[in-house]
């Protein structure tokens, strides 16, 4: 009996796939001048594009539709056959979320490739490999794919990591990412095995059935206490977040931004699958633990950022802390329903990634002219570069969620409603104090672009054509965001 | 929506676009930068004076010109705003002095080439965007649209205190924003709090609720977050240590307005979310808040009394007059409130103009500080030295001046406070305050006879440019400061103008204390 294959649920990462074969095609036929690496980066634009279409089109179709499912016979009686993959509101979501900010970091690429140094072929043919792997784990259903897809998000970043060659810091990230990560999938795959072990069944709906039998048993909470160590590692939650600013700073900027943000959507996707999904029976086991994570992340992300005099550096370390605050409407997941807990997490993770975005285009664009790329070579970038200045301006007080940042605000106000829903108000004190040592260091850095620069001499701008969009774009969605953020609950509200 | 919400939406709509139209057709404006922003504050000015005239006088307890639409339909949150008798006369307040700052702006400094010259576009740019939050913060009937408000304009205020203040002005824009952030924070907290407990965001529906539906440890909870988050910005001692350092620093339309505006978004906080809201929370925070109040007016007036510093006197009496102001809020009484929303007023009036006048003197003698300024202005400069003069005695207390009213109601709203206060301490603090507000007349006059009587000092020719002596008030400054005299004056003769307007709204607001 052949399995059935829904090609329209799996259309989008196809098309990634495709376009990833064409490209490493392309690369190989075409000849090697500046006008083909404009091509290819075209041409890697186009796919995503094409696989975005189809996840609206899935959208617009707006209905649950699953592949590789357990065929009929086998299923048993009871209960709908379980699938390994399946495209709802949460994938959806997700997945738009990953391939839109994959056209920002595609044309960031196309601006850093510009230079010349790194291969474009290669260097496409990772970044849509990456992708096929962040848009299919949303949808992936069951342990074993989860985590097939995770790597495959993992895999290609080191070697984007260490692709600008004969550079020592690039070599040096490269390896302590693949360390981490290898050792994060250890963990991980050891509790996927236990709850395996214990339960019998690799499919999320199977597990959230027969986990209730087996819950409060010691190996169940060690399974799930690994798994969630697994995904910390790719969140960069403490104690798994050492790697951040090292692996920041050593990769090219986009792969910085692909870190910050798919990486980390793809990470906490799984995360959430795990949890909310497949053990919500469990909650009373990984509430806590994920509370205290939480609280730990964006305490421990904010403090190390107070320091930083990187740039990069610090956008890093700043993440790490947003990774904090994405967690913690996960910890009440218990009290107050996945939905909402779900929503709030998503809906900070989408406004995050359109902020965050817009920080690492501006980033990119100063990097080109100020090698160290410290926060003092930003003093007066407003009067240097207005649009720039501005746009850099606003995504910091977005991230600082500061008035006229909005889109910030609100995207804390989803988190502190859903805490203090669930009663944990310790949490959002914790929240609210570190949110008032984010201020801070984003004050500081907004405040810099707006004094004069002192005797250096200003530095043009070389243009980057690519830029100019990528930058448009994140800073675009993050004003809508600001004033309707009504769209990300929409988007949101599984 | 009633059929008159449009004005109130013009009223943000036409600084708001104004700021816009500088970001977008930046070359088109150049040239007409300066009647640029003062045409547009005359306008936004034009349009409260509509709103003082159309407003209904017969019913100033409740919100008038009401636009309710849904914004935020996930968070509950709405575009709700409305004015009533607490808002209208700060409203119109925020609109003067902003359209004052532009006037003195725009004639003055062109003509001394100056001000306008560094950056003139983006300081256009950042009062417009200053003014829209001011009169948000006090049209706002949501809490979280409150909130928005109250923290857009402290974006503005940074810059201007940062880009165009005095010398220490980094280190002082920093201060100011990091203390308001902080207080900011907590109480978004609170604001969280109460919308957790209510389910509702709307400041009326709140209000009228009078805090039914929320226990009472947890109207204490909130109203303690709430409160730190407006008293750093009302500055409540001992909260206030980032305000002398901003005053001085700032530019003097920064100072003006810091004084004029901003701090009473503090205080109007007290009387349109924490009293209504948390009844009960305020009854039993409020001999804390009197005991901040009365050592405030004797701190502020003692730190006054130490100071050489003309502007840096003029903050610090701020913080003193701020005590009267939450004093008249803790008795929480018609009396003491109506006595701090009058008191309110008159500061805005009355430390505007000082300011102003801070501002003139720096501008002519390049210092503040009263020992080198010698003495004898009545002298040298007669007109300003008497305005100068007028201004201490009116922000001293003189009856027949505006400061007089507010700062006598508060002290007489503590002499018989609300039921459940005790009465003994309140009278306490009514004896303090009252010693305070002689150590006020004190430190004023003592300023005055330091700069304004005396023989002049023979000053050293760089000093005194050469044309000083002819610089007496100029036109600009007169247009300027009349308005602000007249008002005082107005006020002081005539309370029961501001009065009748705040008493039924007082009431309202009372209405859940026995």
């Amino acid at each position: 009996m052949s399995q059935q294959i829904d090609y329209f649920a799996i259309a989008p990462p196809l098309a990634l796939a495709v376009t990833a074969a064409l490209v490493l095609l392309l690369d190989a036929f075409l000849p090697h001048r500046p006008r083909t690496r404009t091509a290819l980066g075209l041409v890697t634009l186009a796919g995503v594009l094409v696989s975005l279409g189809f996840v609206v089109a899935q959208a617009t179709a707006g209905r649950t539709l699953g592949t590789f499912c357990v065929p009929p016979a086998l299923a048993g009686t009871g209960g709908p056959a379980p699938c390994t993959y399946v495209v709802d509101g949460f994938t959806l979501v997700l997945a738009g979320l990953v391939l839109a900010s994959a056209v920002v970091i595609v044309l960031m690429s196309m601006a850093e490739l510009a230079g010349g140094g790194i291969p474009a072929g290669e260097w496409h043919f990772l970044l849509l490999c990456t992708l096929v792997g962040a848009v299919t784990l949303p949808a992936s259903r069951d342990l074993v794919m989860l985590v097939v897809a995770l790597e495959l998000v993992s895999l290609p970043v080191f070697a984007l990591t260490a692709l600008k060659r004969y550079d020592g810091r690039a070599s040096e990230a490269a390896v302590k990412l693949f360390v981490v990560s290898v050792v994060s999938t250890a963990v991980m795959l050891f509790g996927v095995s236990l709850l395996y072990g214990m339960t019998g069944t690799v499919h999320l709906s199977g597990l959230a059935a027969q986990a209730q039998a087996v819950a409060g048993t010691p190996v169940v909470t060690v399974g799930v206490v690994l798994v969630v160590a697994g995904f910390g590692f790719k969140i960069a939650a403490v104690p798994f977040h050492a790697w951040a600013a090292d692996v920041y700073q050593g990769a090219p900027v986009p792969v910085a931004a692909l870190l910050s943000v798919v990486s980390k959507a793809s990470g906490f996707a799984g995360l959430i699958l795990v949890l909310a999904t497949a053990l919500p029976g469990q909650a009373g086991t990984w509430g806590p633990v994920v509370a205290i994570l939480s609280a730990l992340t964006m305490t421990a992300g904010n403090l190390l950022a107070l320091r930083q005099r990187s740039a990069v550096r610090l956008l890093a370390w700043s993440s790490v802390a947003q990774s904090g605050y994405v967690l913690a409407p996960l910890a009440v997941t218990g009290t107050i329903g996945a939905r909402e807990a779900v929503g709030a997490s998503v809906a900070y993770l989408v406004i995050y990634a359109a902020m965050n975005l817009g920080a690492f285009a501006v980033v990119l664009l100063v990097a080109r002219t100020a090698g160290r790329n410290e926060l003092d070579d930003y003093r007066g970038l407003a009067f240097r570069g207005p649009a720039a200045g501005i746009a850099l301006a606003f995504c910091l007080v977005c991230l600082a969620g500061l008035p006229p940042g909005l889109a910030g605000l609100f995207a804390k106000v989803f988190v502190f409603r859903a805490i203090v829903e669930g009663g944990l108000g310790w949490l959002a004190l914790v929240m609210a104090v570190n949110t008032v040592i984010g201020l801070y260091y984003y004050a500081l850095w907004a405040a810099r672009l707006f004094t004069p620069a002192a005797a250096r001499t200003p530095v043009a701008f070389r243009a980057a054509p690519a830029l100019w969009p990528a930058m448009g774009l994140a800073v675009a969605v993050a004003i809508v965001f600001s004033l309707a953020p009504q769209l990300v609950l929409d988007l949101t509200g599984l | 929506m009633t059929g008159t919400g449009w004005l109130l939406v013009a009223l943000l709509a036409v600084p708001l676009l104004g700021a816009l139209g500088l970001v977008v057709l930046p070359r088109v404006l150049r040239p007409v930068l300066r009647a640029y922003g003062l045409v547009l504050s005359g306008v936004t000015l034009a349009l409260a004076a509509l709103l003082v005239v159309m407003f209904d006088y017969g019913r100033p307890a409740s919100p008038q010109f009401e636009l309710d639409v849904p914004w935020i339909p996930g968070l509950g949150l709405r575009l709700h705003l409305g004015i009533d008798g607490i808002s209208l006369p700060l409203v119109a307040l925020t609109a003067l002095l902003t359209f004052l700052c532009f006037g003195y702006l725009s004639w003055g400094r062109a003509r001394a080439g100056e001000f306008l010259s560094a950056r003139p576009r983006a300081l256009v740019f950042t009062l417009l965007v200053l003014e829209v939050g001011m009169i948000g913060t006090f049209l706002a009937l949501d809490l979280l649209l409150f909130f928005v408000f109250f923290e857009i304009v402290l974006v503005p205020m940074y810059f201007l205190i940062g880009i165009w203040g005095g010398e220490g002005r980094r280190a002082a824009s920093i201060k100011f924003i990091l203390y308001t952030l902080l207080g900011s924070v907590v109480m978004l907290l609170g604001l969280l709090l109460v919308w957790a407990q209510t389910g509702t965001l709307d400041i009326e529906a709140l209000a009228a609720a009078h805090g039914s539906g929320m226990a009472r440890s947890v109207q204490i909870l909130a109203f303690v977050a709430i409160g730190i988050g407006l008293a750093v910005k009302t500055p409540m001692w001992p909260l206030h240590t980032w305000l002398p350092d901003a005053h001085t620093e700032a530019p003097t339309t920064g100072s003006v307005l810091l004084a004029g505006v901003l701090l009473k978004m503090g205080t109007y906080g007290f009387a349109r979310i924490a009293i209504p809201v948390l009844p009960e929370g305020a009854l039993a925070v409020a001999p804390w808040l009197g005991a901040f109040a009365v050592v405030g007016i004797v701190y502020g007036a003692l730190a006054c009394l130490a100071q050489r510093d003309l502007k840096r006197m003029i903050a610090y009496s701020s913080v003193g007059h701020m005590g009267f102001v939450l004093l008249g809020f803790a008795t929480l009484t018609p009396t003491g409130i109506n006595g701090a929303l009058f008191a309110n007023v008159a500061h805005g009036l009355i430390t505007g103009l000082l300011f102003f006048l801070a501002g003139a003197i720096k501008d002519r003698y390049h210092t503040v500080d009263m020992t080198a300024l010698g003495g004898g202005l009545l002298a040298t400069l007669p007109r300003l030295g008497s305005v100068l003069t007028f201004a201490a005695i009116a922000s001293l207390g003189l009856p027949g001046l505006a400061g007089f009213w507010g700062e006598m109601l508060a002290l007489l709203g503590a002499f018989q406070p609300a039921d459940g206060l005790p009465r003994g301490l309140f009278l306490t603090y009514m004896v303090i305050g009252g010693l305070g507000a002689v150590l006020t007349a004190a430190y004023f006059l003592v300023m005055l006879s330091r700069v304004t009587h005396g023989r002049p000092p023979p000053l050293p020719a760089e000093r005194l440019t050469a044309t000083v002596a002819h610089r007496d008030v100029r036109t600009y400054e007169l247009l300027a400061w009349t308005p602000l005299v007249a008002l005082i004056l107005l006020f002081g003769l005539w309370p029961g103008l501001l009065l009748a307007l705040t008493t039924p709204a007082v009431h309202t607001l009372l209405g859940a204390l026995p």
